[in-house]
């Protein structure tokens, strides 16, 4: 009897490991991944693969240069370049999918501590990067083959944009028979694996709902005229399932996820409405990723007991 | 929430591992001999009052306590004290203990008689001579516990029979085989002191304990409460603050909020006191874990090593990775066997390798779990990057004083994070920091 241990309790802990989830959120990803192959064709899985493998291999050396555990064996360096494929477009050259990766994992993450410690979502912040590095081709959307008429050479958001947005097919628009990034389009694939996480315990309904339910009730009240057509589009339900719901960057707790979800959705709407873009997901979740160390101050809870006495 | 009326506890859905529910309690085992220590409880040691050659009895007392916030300390056996030592805690500290040689026989004192009790002060006095502390764990005497202060109103008497620990079923078997010693000592302590309401408050995952206490307490105004199983559901604010919907205020006691709450073997133990004035020398243990070869319940003297215990319990049956005293949430790991058994112990757990949790201190994800999970509402992961930061400040304004230990923020970390460890650690460094001010 002297091999023991002992240490502080607890002694059990429970089977939810940090690998684990990011398993669950990559399994969640795979609907998402076949409908871009459908819609786009093997270049998509092409992009997916060379994300995920430089993104994968950046932290290791990286890691490896500055002296630091690797950490790859948690795949979170998976889950963001696969976040990241699905923000480009299919055309992307290959270069350029490489150079984001690096930037993404090395900028973004690493340099401000590795997992955990990024102040806002690595793989949006790597988007806008090449967004304003890469002006030309970040924006040269691939169209499905099948796509409708109104969309086989125009996104949705510029078709709603023009104004013309209540003549969309929102089943093709659900569905993801359209142009855009890679992962972005199909919010029918994107909800099978927003549901399947919040099945599994690892996300919370609570900011995909705000999100995408203040998103349209902004748009209403600003006047849009095809509000639904509108959420359907764009990076919304990726955004909204995945990107607004990384733990890192987002409030401890559920009042401050509320007030998260619906700031999203505010800025989203503004930009969409108001500003000289078509899409604001990307910048609305980053600003949104700024401001939560106060969004966790205010909303933090009292200790128990230090409430003032009824 | 805020929109919550009641006060919202959080808890924490841990396994149950209820393995020996239906373990009868066996009957008392028969040490060589014991090692009884003179500091169990909670306050100030108790001092020797035998010396080497003393012919002791059953319930001779061999440790006067130090005080009042101290405790009586009997021989659980009948034979010869063969010294005094001084051993190591698990906690680290040394404390003086008595070795008694047993003849075997567990004669009892024969000058042993019931207390005479009539009123509240008696009530006191007669526990104090019992040595009886907080039987379900933290080991609190149980006569200041009875003391109630002048001018506080305590309205209700909450039995802890949530027995929230996995593991463990020791309190359920006292339930299920003494009820009547429950609802006897419910009924005694709430006539001595006053009190309007008692409620026993038993987990939704004994249903054959709730079913034989309210029919044992039908006529006699006692509430049999079910409350869910969930973690830490036993722990003494949550545990008022469920059964009640008051909350304890920061820094005080049950009693500012009106509550005394008494375990479920501590109520069973003074019915018995009162009606035959034998002390505190025996203690019902759950033995489990996967490296044992039989779960079981067990009466144990104090003072058994836990090396007896254990081969009562069919001996080893594998490697054994963590020995505990106590449940796997709270329980405290041991380096040794050969430790004897204290008053407030409730289990025995020899844990098989794959049931230890394996801590790794991965990077915190911040995902939120811990503070989620706080019954306490504090904000774990803030505190450690707090301590982190040696920002004792901090630690102090985010409340981590508050925090009870009770091993949720562990447990539910995905990045398998020993937060409840530094959150004992933050305690430390408040501590530190007033006592230099």
């Amino acid at each position: 009897m002297n091999n023991l241990t002992v240490t502080s309790s607890p002694h059990i802990t429970s089977p939810r490991t940090t690998t684990g989830i990011m398993l669950d959120v990559i399994i969640a990803m795979v609907p998402a991944m076949i409908a871009s192959f459908l819609f786009f064709g093997a270049r998509a899985l092409l992009l997916i693969a060379v994300c995920v493998a430089c993104c994968v291999l950046s932290e290791a050396a990286y890691c490896l240069l500055a002296k630091k555990p690797v950490p790859v064996g948690d795949l979170s360096a998976v889950v963001t370049g696969v976040m990241l494929a699905f923000n480009l477009p299919a055309t992307l050259p290959v270069w350029q999918a490489v150079i984001g990766s690096i930037v993404t994992i090395v900028v973004v993450k690493q340099l401000f501590g590795g997992i955990g410690c990024n102040f806002v979502n690595p793989a949006l912040a790597g988007r806008v990067i090449m967004a304003v590095s890469f002006t030309g081709t970040m924006v040269n959307y691939a169209y499905p083959a099948q796509a409708a008429d109104a969309l086989s050479s125009a996104t949705p958001l510029s078709v709603i944009t023009a104004g013309n947005g209540a003549k969309l097919p929102l089943w093709d628009l659900f569905a993801g028979n359209h142009g855009g990034v890679l992962g972005e389009t199909s919010c029918l694939a994107l909800l099978i694996g927003g549901l399947y996480l919040i099945l599994r315990g690892v996300i919370k309904p609570i900011i995909p709902i705000a999100y995408i339910g203040s998103t349209f009730i902004f748009l209403a009240l600003f006047g849009c005229e095809a509000p639904l057509a509108s959420i359907l589009s764009g990076g919304l339900f990726l955004g909204a399932f995945f990107m607004a719901t990384d733990y890192t960057t987002t409030p401890y707790t559920n009042t401050g996820k509320l007030i998260f979800g619906l700031g999203c959705g505010l800025i989203t709407a503004v930009i969409r409405t108001f500003a000289n873009s078509t899409e604001g997901v990307s910048y609305a979740i980053l600003l949104m990723n700024l401001i939560v160390p106060y969004i966790n101050g205010w909303t933090r809870r009292k200790p128990y007991g230090t409430e003032a006495a009824k | 929430m805020i929109f919550l009326k009641k006060p919202h506890v959080s808890s924490t859905r841990v396994p149950h591992y209820k393995n020996t529910q239906d373990c009868a309690t066996e009957k008392l085992l028969s040490p060589k001999s014991v090692t009884i220590l003179l500091s169990q409880h909670i306050g100030a040691p108790a001092a020797a009052c035998v010396a080497k050659g003393d012919h002791v009895y059953v319930g001779t007392l061999v440790g006067k306590a130090g005080g009042f916030v101290s405790a009586n300390v009997h021989s659980s056996v009948s034979g010869t004290v063969s010294g005094l030592t001084e051993l190591v805690n698990p906690m680290g500290a040394h404390v003086q203990a008595v070795i008694i040689e047993s003849d075997g026989q567990f004669t009892p004192n024969p000058s042993i008689a019931p207390p005479e009790v009539s009123d509240a002060k008696s009530l006191v006095a007669a526990i104090a001579q019992s040595g009886l502390v907080g039987l379900g764990g933290a080991g609190f005497p149980t006569h200041v516990k009875l003391s109630i202060p002048e001018g506080a109103n305590v309205d209700t008497l909450i039995v802890n029979a949530a027995e929230c620990e996995p593991y463990i079923t020791s309190d359920y078997r006292e339930m299920v085989e003494f009820p009547e010693r429950i609802i006897g000592g419910v009924c005694k302590v709430r006539e001595l002191l006053g009190i309007k309401r008692a409620v026993i408050a038993v987990e939704a995952n004994k249903p054959a304990a709730i079913e034989t206490l309210r029919r044992l307490s039908e006529g006699k105004q006692i509430e049999v409460i079910k409350l869910p199983s969930t973690y830490p559901q036993g722990a003494e604010k949550v545990l008022i603050t469920n059964v009640t919907g008051r909350v304890v205020p920061a820094g005080k006691l049950p009693a500012d909020a009106g509550c005394l709450v008494l375990n479920t073997a501590t109520v069973s133990f003074i019915h018995e006191y009162l009606r035959t004035g034998m002390p505190l020398v025996s203690k019902r243990l759950t033995v489990d874990g996967g490296a044992v070869a039989r779960g079981c319940n067990l009466m144990v003297p104090i003072g058994t090593p836990v090396r007896e215990v254990i081969e009562a319990a069919g001996g080893y049956s594998g490697e054994c990775a963590k020995l505990l005293m106590g449940g796997p949430m709270m329980g405290t790991a041991l380096a040794s066997d050969e430790f004897p058994i204290l008053k407030n112990n409730n289990a025995i757990l020899a844990l098989s390798p794959e049931q230890v949790g394996q801590l790794k201190n991965n990077p915190c994800i911040r995902c939120g779990r811990c503070i989620e999970a706080c019954p306490m509402n504090l904000s774990p992961a803030e505190i450690q990057t707090a301590f982190e930061r040696g920002d004792v400040e901090e630690m102090q304004a985010l409340g981590a004083m508050n925090c009870i230990e009770c091993g949720s923020c562990t447990f539910v970390c995905p990045a398998k994070r020993t937060i409840t460890q530094i959150m004992r650690l933050s305690k430390g460094e408040i501590r530190k920091a007033a006592s230099k001010k």
